[in-house]
């Protein structure tokens, strides 16, 4: 027999847990300025998450998915993205949205229960929340197909946590997007779990990176806890996608922090202890650590970042809790470009009915 | 409960699903189950449904009975492929040789303030497949009773479970391993002068709103349908024949809904009882919206009263 081919799945960090540069930094990371505007965005995504949880828990928001502990995954895929390129996220990206111009408004009135949220003001080409788990990874593509017919020079970048890569639609993604050399990166975030089921349930496989093989396309892990890897391999893949080079999968290795959603408790399947040594491995911290042996961070700048971070926030969540409810009118706008007769008729009856809910 | 029980007499019974073992489901409707029968009866599948509809009928075909728990019924679509080209009809295509023993679980249904796309009530979609059975329990007991059927038949069951009901209702349930009849529905309060046909969570809003009818002399008959398809129509026209009215109540779209079956029936086999013509109180026919409005969405108490009031006041 002889070895027809062979694959290996590379890793890449750029920064230890400690703060210390690992290798030779990218440019951005070279440029303190610029890792300032990352860690800022990081600290932001941190405090409105906090704070939307704290909204759910006092009544004041639905169902939240928390992104404690993907800030830089999250902000590593948004610094390496173009404004133009487009953005298929999950429910849980809510750092990388920031990012991308997606207002803090639009994510509470997402989360509380309004279609208006999905309206992003910002970022306008970009596909809203994507519930159904893998779906979002064939729009990607599509996308990615549209800008190829177009001879636009843009990207579409989809994210899928480690639990969506077991669905069908992740792997029919991956193919038609190497199939057809599509600008397309696939972000697989692997924060561990998929509501209470390990990565090691999900696979036999040892990396994620590795379903890449199969596609023809290439595959690697990053550090997802490390900015400056996550946005170093994304612009790489991103870079080779728009010169025509085809699409890529970045895994990157993170944790969820948190429970599931704000319907979860976590404690019920897996040990304290694990979640402690996962927070040891936390992204801020380390970029924190790096800024301060910079010279570019200390104690009283932290507090000064925190406090401008709760300003803002405060003020949207001010916003929101302001908004008016919807009328019923919205259940029917936007059905169709042209409503037809019989929902309609349907649309004037819930306005007589509106309110007798009892609720 | 049921699966507890079932599991216990039945050793060909098995769990999977997303989220069923350690967690015990979203839901809890699992819960303890991987502790008493081990990890390999009550498995936690890979987060793909297609995967868990096409893998419960390899095991079935092969003599286990899976009960598959679909996380949300808006999750689905995926295992569709599975469940209307080969589960509802593997029976018939080998004349009886292979057959699906199987227990399709899933919430059903809003009103418990939960994200996108795990709110709706689309069992239209399962009801049209021949060779499905679609049951919807209206409460604990009911649950009870008609699952451990479910669980029994030879053949697949869709099992809707209204969410409003995990939240709700607390009963206390026997756990005595006596099933409830399929294919049959339930006269949940008699009633002479109007016959109300609900089923699932809709079932608590049409006794409400027949007990306010009670209190203004409107005497409502509510039949609880619980086997969505086949419908039983024996127990629709009876009452219809005894009340002479109909109407007809569900959380789901209007437009070719299980309602509309069951008023074509009436139209087709009880016409001539009927004093009135029939309502439907419904769902709207747009999308489930999100929790905001949710319950402008879900038919209300006041919508089933003014839809009966309407039909009793209704000229012949
Ligand atoms: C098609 C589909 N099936 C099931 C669900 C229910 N569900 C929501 S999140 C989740 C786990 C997802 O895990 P993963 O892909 O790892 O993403 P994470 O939540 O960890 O970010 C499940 C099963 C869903 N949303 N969509
Ligand atoms: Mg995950």
């Amino acid at each position: 027999m002889r070895t027809v081919i062979e694959f290996r799945v590379e890793y890449l960090q750029r920064l230890d847990p400690d703060g210390n540069a690992v290798g030779e930094l990218p440019a951005f990371a070279r440029d303190p300025d610029e890792v300032l505007r990352m860690y800022r965005a990081m600290t932001l995504a941190r405090a409105f998450d906090a704070k939307a949880v704290n909204l759910q828990r006092t009544g004041q928001l639905g169902t939240y998915a928390s992104c404690l502990g993907h800030e830089a995954t999250h902000i590593g895929i948004g610094a390496a993205m173009r404004a133009e390129d487009v953005f298929a996220p999950v429910y849980r990206e809510v750092g990388t949205q920031l990012w991308r111009g997606v207002t803090m408004r639009e994510i509470l009135l997402y989360w509380g229960g309004d279609e208006r949220g999905n309206d992003f003001s910002g970022p306008r080409a970009d596909f809203p929340w994507c519930v159904p788990i893998a779906t979002q990874t064939l729009h990607a593509a599509g996308a990615a197909m549209a800008f190829k017919i177009r001879r636009e020079p843009r990207c579409a970048v989809a994210t899928i946590g480690d639990g969506g890569t077991s669905e069908g639609a992740f792997y029919e993604a991956l193919n038609v997007a190497g199939a057809r050399a599509l600008p397309v990166v696939f972000a697989v975030v692997n924060n561990g779990w998929a509501i209470s089921v390990p990565v090691a349930a999900q696979t036999a496989a040892r990396t994620l990176a590795q379903k890449a093989i199969a596609a023809g396309i290439p595959g690697l892990q990053v550090d997802g806890n490390d900015v400056f890897a996550v946005r170093e391999a994304m612009s790489a893949a991103l870079e080779r996608a728009r010169g025509g080079g085809g699409p890529t999968l970045v895994e990157a290795l993170t944790y969820r922090l948190s429970d599931h959603t704000t319907a979860d408790d976590a404690s019920r399947y897996r040990s304290a202890r694990e979640v402690d040594d996962a927070r040891a491995l936390e992204p801020l911290l380390r970029t924190r650590r790096f800024l301060e042996k910079a010279g570019r961070w200390n104690a009283d700048r932290e507090r000064e970042l925190l406090a401008e971070c709760a300003r803002t926030i405060d003020a949207a969540v001010a916003d929101h809790l302001a908004a008016p409810r919807p009328s019923t009118d919205a259940m029917f706008d936007h059905l169709f470009a042209n409503l037809p007769e019989r929902i309609r008729e349907q649309r004037i009856a819930a306005r007589r009915h509106a309110g007798t809910d009892g609720h | 409960m049921a699966h507890g029980w079932e599991m216990q007499h039945d050793p060909a019974v098995v769990v999977i699903g997303e989220d069923v073992g350690a967690n015990g489901g979203v839901f809890r409707a699992t819960q303890g189950l991987q502790q008493r029968f081990g990890a390999e009866r009550v498995q936690d599948t890979p987060l793909a449904e297609a995967a868990i509809a096409g893998i419960a009928i390899g095991m079935a075909a092969q003599g286990l009975k899976p009960i598959a728990e679909i996380q949300f019924m808006g999750f689905l679509y995926p295992a569709l492929d599975q469940i209307i080209n080969h589960m509802s009809r593997l029976r018939h295509r080998t004349r009886g040789r292979l057959t699906c023993p199987i227990v399709m679980r899933m919430p059903h249904g809003g009103g418990i303030h939960a994200p996108e796309h795990h709110s709706e009530s689309v069992e239209t979609l399962l009801c049209h497949v021949p060779g499905l059975r679609v049951v919807s329990p209206s409460s604990p007991a009911r649950a009870y009773g008609l699952l451990l059927a479910a669980i029994r038949d030879p053949d697949p069951v869709m099992f809707l479970e209204p969410t409003r009901l995990y939240r709700a209702s607390r009963q206390e349930v026997p756990d005595d391993g006596r099933a409830l009849p399929l294919d049959r529905a339930f006269v949940l309060r008699e009633g002479a002068d109007v016959t109300i046909v609900a089923w699932g969570a809709m079932i608590a809003e049409t006794l409400q709103a027949s007990a306010e009818l009670a209190d203004t002399g409107v005497d409502a008959e509510v039949i609880d349908l619980a086997t969505l398809s086949p419908i039983d129509a024996t127990t629709i026209l009876d009452s219809v024949a005894k009340t002479g009215r109909l109407v007809i109540v569900q959380e789901a779209a209007r437009n070719v809904g299980v309602g509309a079956e069951i008023a074509a029936i009436a139209a087709e086999d009880g016409l001539f009882d009927l004093l009135a013509p029939i309502r439907r109180v419904t769902g709207y026919d747009t999308v489930m919206p999100l929790h905001r409005l949710e319950r402008e969405y879900i038919p209300s108490v006041r919508r089933i009263v003014d839809a009966v009031r309407g039909t009793m006041a209704d000229p012949r």
